[in-house]
């Protein structure tokens, strides 16, 4: 006696939260009875090992069917076949776009393309994340791409409203989105120290404040593109360093605020020079793509790392950042007070979160 | 010219690509009606084209208006080559046909095709305006309103119950046509799908006229089937139970609606031959002769010589029944007499309802069967389908004269079904035999003293266990005690029927699912003789299916089955029996004994240990279940009872007894001798398998309760989360070891694991109960066979399941008291509904309905008047009904399918038509499609879709009474195909939730009843 057919198909489309995670990991169906199995469900319930295949198996075609809407979620509301209420149907939405911390670090600032997908192997190996699951995972990442770019108004309201995910999930693709297309580099070993959720929180910065939709919210990719004329005035920053007397002007001011107020002073007031300057070129140099692509691997060796060594407490690079940024208003000779604020007031933000071990 | 058709293209949506090129699709859309065929504009390059067409006018026959169906289809428009069809809807406008169902067709369909499936949705708007006085065109029968539910439908009050309805037409199957060979696979089935809309509409039409002959309005228990015979053509039949229906939600109407049928009441023609299309009338025993005389050249009746020369002796037994009550004996002589006359000049009294007003059914007398062998020949005429009539005619008449064998004159929870394989047909038919009250059958507004006093008589929860017959003539042997219950008048041991247990039946537990399973090798023959073999097999199926059902019964401790459909379907080298029925304990009926095993050599040592270690397993499972299913009845000493009846109890020593009492079994007592039912005798290992599977069956996992009628008794307080599915398997037989026992362990597996499937997908709905779970059992090919599984999971209310009905009943009670009418009678009607131990003692129901009705002070006197009068079971205010639509417009989106014909926590509103689908799904790519699986897994979901859309474009949010009639599944894996066929119907409904009602009643109360509204705020 072989089962040739055996389906169950209710009004209300039954979703089974676990069965689903299988299935989203990548399961094949016979890991995923076997993984059931080891859960205690047999013994909870009282069913055979038949009854759980034939259960597995349902929901996998019904899941597989419903991949497709999955594909583009406002179907899933608008379609007529599978009856699901509104709390699953936002469930199914979010898991399917929800993405492993693993992952989502090899693939961050990668052009999703063709070639990117055919490492995926490696990261599979690499994170032990089934490459099923991996595949799901970049494509996901390269529809919100494809679907969000050139389009015109803020990045996350246009993927929400593309794609329906919760705020929280649609900020995180907005910056996947946005490092890919900025290609920044996050894959190298100083850098491999910071989380998604750093990234994360320097891409949603850079969004609001050097972005074209920073300036303009009437242009295509506003939020997905850096405005270009800023990073052209950046150079005009260039004077802090390269004006020997501003230079000192800025450290003396700096100098006088934080003195006693700072555990690390002393390293402090030997390095000031260094700092300023490795901050500086950074804004100078990112007129090039190139040094865009590596404006976090020079946060990290021109500013963290050195503040790491001499073991800065948190606190003290708070205070220096704010001097630091504060004190520029103090200097008479220096014109581009607005260009540094914007400038600054990022990056400051970005180095508080990126400073951690 | 009576009618016109508007029809309105809007737009649609999600379309699929049709155009590699550029991603897109021109597209135009194609509306028919009849021969005529309108365009819409092309809308060039787009998934989500904006038509927003003219009205396209369609003036036409109201004849054609329900025979028609509307056909639209999507078109992408191709300069060069022929334009290619995306796929079609067909729109039944049945629903806007009468003036109480919907008024507009508007919504988002899902575009189907036959190879494709759904692809895209299209948003249609229908409208119809009927000029002409309809009653003037015989020819349509526009305003008879169809129900497929088994029950006087919620918002109605049944004024008479006419009777039978039923009518076949026949056509030859596109599928087999000549032309079939050349054209495509899509046009084959449309060509199926379109002329199977065609033959249903018009047997609706044809049903609806006799209805009106009977001075009817309506057609409640609305069954149609198909019979796809193959070669030899198609056939569409019907059977339906014609009424009179009031809808109580309008009392203006209703004053003058309450005179009229009385005087109708007497022009009404009863001898008027309801059925002009049969040649028989009257159940004359020469009629049956001659039939039977000339079947053997093509009929191979199951009927044997025996059966009829116990119905010769029938008609005896049915007059001399009125001597069996002695309580109220003249009343029920009168009572009998009336009913008697009333019923005995139809043809066939029989009643496709299984649930009944209070006071309708008297007595229940046992369940009637009769099952016919037919070899299929080409239809030559399809306008005359006299064979297909007769054949039917013949198994009614049948039934018939079962019926009257127990001393019954009517037949009710009557159905109809069909088996074929290749040219081969089993026919077969059942009901309940059962005496009915004639108030319904000839006027329901009269209600004189006498129907009163009879009323007050009646006993209560047991009066329909009393046996019906004479119990010094009875047409079997049973074994008769007083009732249990009041202790007056006889009950058999067991009770069999096919109807839904009566809501005042008093019963002691819970019920359960019952299931005999059996299935028998046959030889592979050819016409004739094939016919022979299968016609001598079914006697022994049905008797071992009965034997089965009965130690299954006896293994659960109880005394009764309701809902009882025993299945036998054919196949080339075997035959199914499948038996579903819900037993349970009633309390009118005594106390099973329990079952006890016999060896034939006593003398064995061993073999007498595994005797009784066998009789103790089986004592343990009785105990068991005894405990599982809260079957405690009180203790009560035969003195009590009154003094056994000696004369039958001897006999019953001597003959079986099996008061389930249909024909088959009368039949086969002689060669059942001298055993007694509850003695099974072990004496080869055939028996020993029988007690081994008896004991494999195991119950459901705590927290489940499953059943086969409409409401679980012992359970009452549903929540409104409901589940509606279906489930199907297929399994392939090894060829190998095909013994008769292997194929029995085989087909036992598949439905118990089919079964511990279902609870374990539906563990979160726990504490909860399958509803209405119904097994079909096909046998597709040589060693497939199929179980289709649609049911309704219903969770309740653990806590509230521990009170007792009394105090649910007293808290409606006092709610009553506070509230106005219409929150009077909500709780009431609950109660009726809901609770199969109704709260109120004995006389219940109608007068019940009465008393606290008008002891409320709070109602002016005027309105209390229209109360009385429309006060029924299922009475409803009609301040809800016109406050409804509001509620009903919030919850438009979920469409709610069930089986059951009410949907739990929630009141149904209007009723807006039937739903009658047959779809036709075909693949090619069967691998790509996710294999069988996939193919019928995307399938099903696709009909639930197109029901669902339909019923949210009538302005429906439910459907009840759902039922999937036919599930026709085949593949050909080698040639990577599949084709599937799917029948569903059901009813369309509004329903408001009960919450929603409240809030509404006190949103505006002063609406309808000024005096009465403060109590309503208070209790919300």
């Amino acid at each position: 006696m072989t089962s040739e057919l055996d389906i169950f198909v209710g009004n209300t489309t039954l979703i089974d939260e676990d069965v689903y995670r299988l299935w989203l990991d990548g399961y094949s169906v016979s890991d995923a009875v076997a993984l059931r199995v080891r859960s205690g469900i047999l013994e909870q319930t009282g069913a055979t090992a038949a009854v759980l295949q034939s259960d597995t198996m349902d929901h996998y075609r019904t899941f597989h069917m419903l991949e497709r809407l999955l594909h583009a979620p406002p179907k899933l509301l608008h379609q007529l076949i599978f009856q699901i209420p509104p709390s699953r149907q936002a469930l199914l939405i979010e898991r399917y776009y929800a993405f492993d911390e693993a992952f989502v670090r090899e693939v961050l600032g990668k052009k999703l393309s063709k070639g990117t997908k055919k490492d995926l192997d490696d990261i599979s190996t690499k994170t032990g994340i089934t490459l099923k699951s991996c595949r799901r995972q970049f494509d996901n990442f390269k529809r919100v791409f494809k679907v969000v770019e050139e389009m015109r108004g803020s990045l996350v309201d246009n993927i929400q409203q593309h794609f329906l995910l919760s705020d929280r999930l649609a900020r995180d693709y907005a910056a996947i989105v946005f490092f890919a297309n900025n290609r920044f580099e996050t894959g190298k070993k100083k850098l491999q120290y910071l989380s998604f959720g750093d990234f994360a929180f320097c891409a949603e910065l850079m969004i609001q404040n050097w972005t074209l939709g920073a300036v303009d919210s009437q242009v295509d990719d506003m939020d997905m593109d850096l405005d270009k004329e800023f990073l052209q005035d950046l150079k005009e920053l260039k004077v802090l360093v390269a004006d020997k007397d501003l230079l000192d002007l800025h450290k003396s001011l700096v100098c006088t605020a934080l003195r006693g107020k700072l555990g690390v002073f002393s390293e402090m007031e030997a390095n000031f020079k260094n700092l300023s300057r490795g901050l500086v070129n950074v804004a100078a140099k990112l007129t090039h793509t190139k040094d865009v692509r590596d404006l976090f691997v020079d946060l990290v060796e021109k500013f963290i790392e050195p503040c790491r060594s001499d073991h800065w407490p948190l606190n003290d690079v708070r205070l220096f950042l704010n001097q630091y940024s504060a004190s520029v208003h103090s200097l008479d000779g220096f014109r581009h007070q607005a260009l540094w604020d914007r400038y600054m007031g990022t990056l400051r933000g970005c180095l508080l979160r990126l400073y951690h071990d | 010219m009576p009618g016109k058709l508007k029809v309105k293209i809007v737009a649609g949506r999600h379309l699929p690509v049709m155009d590699r090129a550029s991603d897109l699709t021109d597209a135009f859309v194609e509306v028919k009606f009849g021969n005529t065929t309108f365009k819409t504009d092309v809308c060039l390059k787009s998934l989500n084209p904006q038509w927003n067409s003219e009205w396209f006018k369609f003036e036409v026959d109201d004849e054609d208006l329900q025979d028609e169906p509307l056909q639209i289809t999507v078109l992408d428009h191709d300069t060069y080559s022929a334009n290619d069809a995306i796929g079609k809807v067909y729109i039944d406008i049945d629903p806007l046909l009468y003036s109480e169902a919907a008024t507009v067709i508007s919504g988002w369909f899902p575009i189907y095709d036959t190879i494709h499936g759904i692809r895209g949705e299209i948003n249609v708007v229908v409208k119809v305006d009927l000029f002409n006085d309809l009653n003037r065109f015989r020819q349509s029968s526009c305003g008879v309103k169809f129900f497929c539910t088994t029950s006087i439908p919620k918002c109605y009050r049944a004024v008479i119950i006419h009777g039978f309805v039923e009518e076949l037409v026949v056509n030859e199957d596109p599928e087999y046509q000549w032309i079939d060979r050349i054209r495509t696979p899509r046009a084959s089935n449309e060509a199926r799908q379109r002329l199977i809309s065609l033959m249903s509409g018009e047997l609706q039409r044809k049903i609806g006229l006799k209805v009106l002959e009977m001075r009817g309005n309506a057609v409640v228990g609305y069954l149609q089937c198909f019979d796809l015979e193959g070669e030899s053509g198609l056939v569409v039949r019907a059977i339906g139970t014609a009424c009179t229906l009031d809808k109580l939600s309008s009392p203006a109407a209703f004053l003058p609606a309450c005179n009229s049928p009385s005087k109708e009441m007497k022009e009404i023609p009863f001898n008027e031959d309801p059925n002009p299309n049969t040649h028989s009338s009257g159940p004359s025993t020469p009629l049956k002769n001659q039939t039977y005389s000339f079947s053997p050249s093509k009929s191979y009746s199951r009927q044997s010589s025996s059966s009829d020369t116990d119905l010769s002796l029938t008609p005896k037994t049915g007059m001399g029944s009125g001597s069996a009550g002695k309580e109220g004996g003249p009343f029920k002589a009168l009572l009998r007499q009336q009913t008697q006359s009333a019923l005995e000049q139809r043809e066939f009294p029989f009643f496709t309802l299984t649930a009944f007003p209070p006071g309708f059914l008297v007595h229940v007398g046992g369940v009637v069967s009769a099952r016919s062998v037919k070899l299929l020949d080409r239809i030559h005429n399809p306008d005359e389908p006299e064979t297909r009539d007769a054949w039917w005619a013949e198994i009614r008449q049948e039934i018939k004269s079962h019926a009257k064998a127990l001393g019954c004159h009517a037949v009710v929870g009557y159905s109809e079904s069909t088996s074929i394989c290749e040219e081969v047909c089993i026919l077969s038919a059942s009901g309940t035999a059962a005496v009915l009250n004639p108030r319904f059958l000839q006027d329901g507004t009269v209600e004189g003293c006498l129907e009163q006093r009879l009323e007050e008589n009646l006993p209560a929860g047991c009066g329909f266990c009393h046996i019906p017959y004479d119990e010094l003539n009875m047409p079997f042997p049973a074994h008769l005690t007083h009732c249990y219950n009041c202790r007056k008048q006889k009950v058999p041991d067991v009770l069999f029927t096919t109807i839904d247990l009566p809501v005042d039946a008093t019963v002691i537990g819970k019920g359960c699912l019952i299931q005999a399973r059996l299935c028998r090798l046959k030889k592979k023959a050819q016409a004739e003789a094939n016919a022979t073999a299968i016609s001598n097999l079914l006697p022994f199926m049905e008797y071992e299916v009965h034997t089965q059902l009965m130690n299954k019964l006896k293994l659960k401790g109880m005394n009764a089955l309701f809902g009882l459909r025993i299945q036998i379907s054919v196949g080339e080298n075997m035959l199914m029996g499948l038996a579903s029925a819900t037993g349970v304990y009633l309390a009118a009926l005594p106390t099973p004994g329990g079952i006890q095993i016999a060896g034939k050599t006593p003398n064995d040592g061993s073999y007498e240990q595994h005797i009784s270690h066998m009789q103790k397993k089986i004592n343990d499972t009785i105990a068991k279940n005894k405990e599982l299913y809260e079957i405690n009845p009180p203790e009560m000493s035969e003195e009590i009872i009154g003094s056994p009846i000696p004369e039958p109890r001897q006999r019953s020593r001597l003959l079986r007894s099996q008061s389930e009492s249909s024909d088959e079994v009368a039949e086969l007592d002689l060669s059942h001798g001298k055993k007694d039912a509850f003695v099974l005798e072990i004496d080869d290992t055939d028996a020993m398998e029988d007690v081994h599977s008896l004991l494999t069956d195991v119950p459901p996992p705590s927290g489940f309760y499953s059943c086969n009628t409409e409401i679980m008794p012992g359970i009452n307080n549903w929540t409104s989360e409901i589940q509606m599915f279906t489930s199907v398997r297929v399994i392939r037989l090894s060829s190998l070891n095909l013994t008769n026992q292997a194929l029995n362990k085989n087909f036992n597996d598949l439905c118990e694991n089919l079964l511990k499937s279902l609870y374990f997908k539906l563990r979160s709905m726990i504490p909860c109960c399958l509803c209405h779970v119904n097994f079909t059992v096909s046998l597709p090919e040589d060693e497939l066979i199929q179980v289709t599984v649609t049911a309704v999971a219903i969770t309740f209310d653990k806590n509230q399941a521990l009170q007792t009905a009394k105090t649910h009943a007293e808290k409606s009670l006092q709610r009553a008291s506070t509230d106005n009418e219409e929150l009077l009678q909500f709780p009431l009607e609950l109660c009726s509904d809901s609770l199969p131990s109704h709260p109120f003692p004995p006389a219940k129901g109608w007068s019940k309905h009465l008393e606290s009705a008008s002891s409320n002070s709070g109602i002016p006197a005027a309105q209390r008047a229209v109360t009385v009068e429309k006060a029924s079971p299922v009475g409803e205010g009609n301040f809800r009904n016109r406050s409804s639509p509001p509620c009903a417009n919030s919850t438009v989106g979920v469409v709610k399918m069930t089986p059951l014909s009410f949907i739990p926590g929630a009141k149904i509103t209007k009723y807006l038509g039937i739903i009658n689908m047959f779809f036709i799904r075909e693949t090619t790519s069967l691998r790509e499609e996710g294999g069988v699986s996939g193919f019928l897994h995307a399938f099903i979901a696709e009909v639930f879709a197109m029901v669902r859309a339909h019923v949210a474009a009538l302005g429906g949010n439910a459907v009840v009474s759902y039922i999937m009639k036919q599930c026709v599944f085949m593949e050909n894996p080698n040639k990577n195909q599949a084709q599937c066929l799917i029948n569903v119907s059901g009813d369309a409904v509004v329903f408001v939730r009960e919450s929603e009602l409240e809030v509404v009643s006190t949103q505006q109360p002063t609406a309808n009843c000024q005096p009465a509204c403060a109590g309503g705020e208070v209790t919300t």
